[in-house]
């Protein structure tokens, strides 16, 4: 795809190749076997590599360090913000999460279960919780710690849900953090989309991992519409079992700060990952989205696409895109792209991609990222139909967050997400019609 | 009934010192049912023209006038014009993710319009338009521009000429990379709009081949910026078999 926002200045910081040190950590060995009790009814998702957590002498193989991962927050020590991982995130406005004690405090839930779908508990010290990927960072370990087991939503094997599963997670204003872990577990061969729906007031510290069982396809959509002044770290693993699919559709627009950390790993060959995002950040907002696709096993494919809007004084995001092809991981796919659109001066995007690329016998491999303002080449095309060039740039930026809105395949919700962006772009007043359909 | 009046038109593209004077004073009067045919080699500034007048801000008027029923089209901004009468069929139609065809052609017959377009007899028109183009249903359906290919492009653009009805329709090199199917279809939309109604056409082409289909009233040969011969259809014949040889030599400086 050609490039039609010309990479402007403002606000732009693109940096197309990290060194590997600085991408992979500091964490050494090679990774950690499959753990010894594997998540039922999951086939080879269960059997996922819990991560580098082996502290054995680093081989010099000329690969890139092991990411560093571990359940225990005091094996990170505690963030300065100058970390490589950190030194995006405002760690002032993130301390209420990382000086946050233990706690009771929950989020409401509100949720939706339509059969073949469980909703159930599990305590610390579970099976299943053993198996997952590990915490990348020291929230996400204060997370695991302290969320005291975790949530489990189960779909059997061969389910095929009616509709979605829904779980409205409410903050209710509490000035505690809120600590939790969800696990998401889809048996082989299902077919599941659920949705978590964040809003309210909430200091929330919250992990959610997903195994997708052999050739299930599942559709996680995380929107995160938070009041104003809530502050929300998460990190989401998926673990994507042999030829299933997994989508997952991000969608950030409320909140004070928002940082979502989300890794992408295969447990067998011929998985198919799709992580997309949305984010819009007005004044003073903090959106952070950070990637890890690790291939690692052959002919699995990946495609990313994120595309972020800033308006106002301080308005900031933060998009790392980070992809590695293990020397085994023969036959991959993978595409990463990131697009922000600055509306207004005084607004900050940051986007850094980054691929590692250890074998030559690949499908294909790209990423791309563009900051810019309006395409005018769009803008005249729109006047030149006689669309005056206040509605035209409403066209566009809707159309921006409406290609990749309209990827959750969920009408009701994407119209809520569409009005509420549109609500901050204004009203558009030739298209308060209603939609016309040509078929 | 429209007149384009275009008199003595010089355009430039860049600035300050890298400013480059594109075209050197065209004189030119396109009026309601009359065909005319822009023809020239590459680089001559046939596109500029077009783009010119539409309003593209990459190009800057440095002289002359432009007239749309005695109104200063100059004066109007990119909108204003096509509200006016003005109707560009764009060589390279731009993609704008997101926006549906069906959306981007209701919010576009609105402004021209001044209102919204009845539902029953638009959703008809817009149905009856894209079967005579050849279009797929489901083509509404999709981005504008994306991921098309070059023929849906096309067809997109004659789609939006035959339902936003200009007076003035400028179709800058619609024939370009277009199959000999695909180029029937074009043509055949362009001169039903022809046949039907008070339309000036400004055709803009490098090859014969689209005046096999649309008949032009007059041919312009442009060459270095300005035009440099001007007669009936048979001027195009006559570079079918000459070629712009003739033209290039005399004209010394060529623009890029």
């Amino acid at each position: 795809m050609p490039d039609q926002n010309a990479p402007t200045t403002t606000g732009l910081t693109t940096e197309s190749a990290t060194l590997a040190g600085e991408l992979f950590g500091d964490g050494v060995g090679t990774q950690a076997g499959p753990p010894a009790v594997p998540a039922a009814g999951t086939g080879t998702a269960g059997q996922a590599a819990p991560g580098a957590h082996s502290h054995g002498g680093a081989t010099p193989t000329g690969s890139p360090a092991e990411r560093f991962t571990s359940i225990d927050p005091d094996a990170f020590g505690v963030p300065t913000g100058r970390e490589e991982t950190w030194r995006f995130t405002p760690m002032k406005r993130l301390r209420p999460l990382l000086d946050g004690a233990p706690s009771d405090a929950h989020l409401t839930w509100t949720t939706d279960l339509p059969e073949g779908v469980e909703l159930t508990s599990v305590e610390v010290g579970d099976p299943l919780l053993k198996g997952l990927p590990e915490p990348v960072d020291r929230l996400a370990a204060l997370a695991r710690q302290r969320s005291g087991g975790a949530a489990v939503v189960r779909v059997a094997k061969e389910a095929q849900l009616g509709r979605p599963v829904t779980l409205g997670l409410a903050g209710s204003g509490s000035e505690d953090v809120v600590w939790g872990h969800l696990v998401i577990e889809v048996g082989a061969f299902a077919k599941a989309t659920i949705v978590l729906d964040h809003s309210g007031l909430a200091r929330y510290a919250g992990g959610v991992s997903v195994l997708v069982g052999d050739s299930a396809q599942v559709k996680l959509v995380s929107v995160q519409d938070w009041a104003p002044g809530a502050v929300h770290g998460g990190q989401y693993d998926a673990v994507v079992g042999r030829d299933a699919t997994f989508t997952q559709v991000v969608v950030t627009l409320g909140g004070d700060l928002v940082r979502l950390v989300s890794n992408v790993q295969y447990a067998g060959p011929g998985g198919s990952a799709e992580l997309f995002g949305v984010y819009f950040s007005d004044e003073t907002q903090h959106q952070e989205h950070r990637l890890w696709v690790d291939h690692a096993v052959p002919n699995c494919s990946s495609d990313v696409l994120y595309k972020g809007a800033l308006q106002g004084e301080g308005a900031r995001t933060v998009w790392i895109g980070d992809v590695r092809i293990r020397p085994a991981a023969t036959g991959t796919e993978t595409y990463e792209l990131n697009r922000n659109l600055v509306l207004t001066d005084g607004a900050r995007a940051d986007s850094v991609p980054n691929l590692e690329i250890e074998t030559g016998e690949i499908v294909g491999a790209g990423h791309a990222s563009a900051t810019g303002r309006f395409d005018d080449e769009q803008l005249f095309y729109l006047c030149s139909r006689g669309i005056e060039a206040e509605t035209a740039r409403r066209l566009v930026v809707r159309g921006f967050f409406a290609d990749v809105v309209q990827r959750i395949g969920l009408d009701a919700l994407q119209d809520r997400l569409m009005a509420a962006i549109d609500e901050r772009l204004g009203a558009l007043p030739a298209l308060d019609e209603q939609p016309v359909e040509v078929s | 009934m429209s007149v384009l009046e275009i008199r003595d038109l010089h355009v430039s593209v860049g600035e300050g010192d890298d400013a480059k004077e594109i075209l050197r004073g065209v004189d030119l009067t396109v009026r309601s049912g009359e065909t005319h045919a822009i023809m020239g080699p590459n680089g001559s500034g046939k596109s500029t023209l077009a783009y010119s007048i539409a309003g593209h801000p990459k190009y800057t008027i440095t002289g002359g006038s432009v007239t749309l029923d005695g109104e200063d089209v100059l004066a109007m901004s990119v909108d204003e014009r096509a509200r006016a009468g003005l109707f560009l069929a764009m060589q390279y139609p731009v993609e704008v993710p997101g926006v549906s065809v069906s959306n981007f052609l209701r919010t576009a017959a609105t402004a021209i319009k001044g209102e919204a377009p009845k539902l029953r007899t638009w959703v008809k028109d817009v149905k009856s338009e894209m079967e005579a183009l050849e279009m797929d249903p489901a083509f509404a359906e999709r981005n504008v521009n994306e991921g098309f290919s070059g023929g849906e492009k096309k067809r997109h653009e004659i789609l939006q000429m035959r339902l936003l009805k200009p007076g003035i329709a400028i179709l800058d090199e619609t024939d370009s990379g277009l199959d000999v199917d695909a180029l029937r279809i074009v043509s055949e939309g362009v001169n039903r709009t022809r046949e039907e109604g008070d339309v000036g056409v400004l055709l803009i082409t490098h090859y014969t081949r689209i005046l096999r289909y649309i008949k032009p009233d007059f041919v312009h040969v442009f060459v270095g910026g300005r035009i440099a011969e001007e007669g009936g259809p048979e001027l195009a014949e006559k570079l079918e078999n000459e070629g712009y040889a003739a033209y290039a030599k005399g004209s010394g400086e060529t623009a890029a």
